[in-house]
């Protein structure tokens, strides 16, 4: 199944989802060094989201987000992608500085944890390979 | 959006990977809040400088996009950074901190970015006029230069006021245009205000019952320059207002009428009731002044009510270092060390690290100031007026 979205960062590539169901805080929620999520409580606390295609329905907290984005690239602790529901300006900045796949608009509640996705930014598309 | 065959170039990597980034930046914003084209702007005003607030993050990325050629194109000025980059010792910031700092301000500098280190911008040689398009994103220069100067800017973030400042130009959208300048609600204030802290109450008050909408003040029979300073900083650090009108002071006003809009009121009472919340502290560890950062008439008022007197506690007077040199001139700087104070320049009292200071309850004449101080410094707060402030702290 082929979803259209927009695009938000240009790029194409294919990887495993790793879904949050609740918004995603960036600074103080992702350790850019290591890409595990670090917020408490969170429904991803303590998990990577490196090489992953990560999913949820859209971003929140300090504006300074944009830079951990950054920095996750520069680590090299990126995740492949980010689908959003709705991006706001925090993610869209951070993706589009780091060089990071990015769609959304896209109904993220079908892709389930774990699916293989090949994500087209560019395009704006996300394809639920299996 | 229609781009020009220029910015097709720049997004298609002819002109570079930073360009490439800063343009594919702000066409997506412009796409997000709907503009039509990219339109040139004059100035830019880049916030996101202390440390405290950018991190690590905001470092490297700074450092990597600076060494990479990132050069700005247009007059670009830099909001206050988390210390005094000249005295920082004499105020006793610490060494770590500062090392990082330095590093922030230098990557800035390299871009070609002013190191004005101001809130306050238009006091200190970045003064955009009547309906100039400008891509500013401290909040309280935001305010004044869209209401008291009639200039246009959106709420920049510190990343989008880059890109800005980088490619000359920004997407055409919200404040930029027209339609989205008329006021939709009405602030009646039947009170008189006395002093610049009574216009941060007003401020504090208003943004948060409008929020991000554009309010149309009446009642306010004269305000100079600085009261209209602290208006706008509070109104835009409680709610979100990046435009205010005030009858018969502001330039725009006239074009607009409150008739038909929703209608609040700001009276004694609710002038009272504003002072009583914003005050969580009964004696304060230091008075800081400059929220936004004074102007040279602010800190010539604080040198006569502290000339030849002794200050029980510690004060700073916050400014740009433009304004400090004229201070240091006319002897302002020798009356306030004088009495045991100081002044300030490049930093303010929510980006610096007052609470590794020893700092736990603040005085302040701001009402931004008095909004910020709890969360970001985890302060208790004093606020009231310039002579009130001083008046406490004199032996």
């Amino acid at each position: 199944m082929i979803m259209q979205g927009r695009g938000i960062s240009p790029g194409i590539v294919e990887g495993t989802a790793i879904v949050s169901k609740s918004p995603l805080s960036f600074y103080g929620g992702i350790d850019p060094k290591t890409g595990i999520v670090i917020e408490k409580g969170h429904e991803l606390e303590g998990k990577c989201v490196s090489g992953k295609i990560l999913v949820f329905p859209n971003g929140k907290g300090s504006t300074v987000g944009s830079y951990v984005i950054y920095g996750l690239k520069k680590y090299g602790k990126e995740p492949l992608a980010i689908i959003n529901q709705k991006m706001e300006t925090i993610v869209a900045t951070g993706v589009i500085l780091a060089g990071i796949p990015a769609v959304d608009s896209v109904e993220i509640s079908r892709i389930t944890e774990g699916a293989v996705l090949r994500v087209d930014g560019t395009k704006g598309t996300v394809e639920i390979v299996e | 959006m229609l781009l020009t065959r220029e910015e097709e170039a720049i997004l298609a990597g002819e002109h570079g990977e930073v360009p490439e980034r800063m343009l594919r930046l702000l066409v997506r914003l412009g796409e997000i809040y709907k503009a039509d084209k990219m339109i040139p702007v004059s100035s830019a005003q880049v916030a996101g400088v202390s440390y405290k607030s950018i991190g690590d993050p905001g470092l490297e990325f700074l450092e990597d996009i600076a060494g990479k050629g990132a050069r700005v194109s247009v007059l670009t000025f830099l909001n206050p950074a988390g210390m005094d980059i000249e005295s920082w010792k004499e105020l006793g910031f610490p060494e770590d901190f500062v090392e990082k700092q330095l590093r922030i301000i230098e990557a800035f500098k390299k871009m070609g970015i002013v190191i004005s280190a101001t809130c306050t911008p238009y006091l200190s040689g970045n003064l955009p006029r009547f309906r100039e398009h400008v891509a500013w994103s401290e909040s309280s220069a935001v305010s004044f230069a869209n209401s008291v100067l009639g200039a246009r800017t959106n709420r920049e973030g510190g990343p989008s006021a880059l890109a800005a400042a980088i490619l000359g130009r920004t997407p055409n959208y919200g404040f930029h245009l027209d339609e989205n300048r008329k006021p939709d609600m009405h602030v009646a204030v039947n009170v008189e205000l006395r002093t610049d802290a009574d216009f941060g109450a007003l401020g504090y008050f208003v943004g948060k019952i409008v929020k991000d909408r554009v309010p149309y003040f009446t009642g306010i029979k004269h305000a100079g320059v600085d009261s209209l300073k602290a208006l706008g900083a509070a109104m835009a650090a409680s709610g979100a207002v990046a435009l205010y009108h005030a009858h018969g002071l502001t330039p725009e006003a006239k074009d607009y009428s409150p008739e038909g809009l929703d209608t609040i009121s700001f009276g004694e009472k609710e002038l009272t009731e504003t002072y009583q919340n914003l005050n969580s502290g009964e004696e304060p560890d230091i008075l800081i002044l400059g929220c936004p950062h004074s102007s040279l008439n602010e800190i010539r008022t604080v040198a006569m009510l502290v000339e030849g007197k002794r200050l029980r506690k510690p004060m700073w007077v916050c400014t740009s270092r433009a304004v400090k040199e004229l201070a240091i001139r006319m002897g302002y700087d020798e009356i306030i060390r004088s009495a045991g104070g100081k002044i300030v320049a490049d930093t303010c009292t929510v980006v610096a690290p007052v609470e590794e200071m020893g700092f736990k309850t603040i005085a302040v004449n701001s009402g931004k100031a008095a909004n910020y101080l709890p969360g970001f410094c985890k302060a208790r707060v004093i606020f009231g007026d310039t002579e009130g402030l001083i008046r406490r702290v004199i032996e």
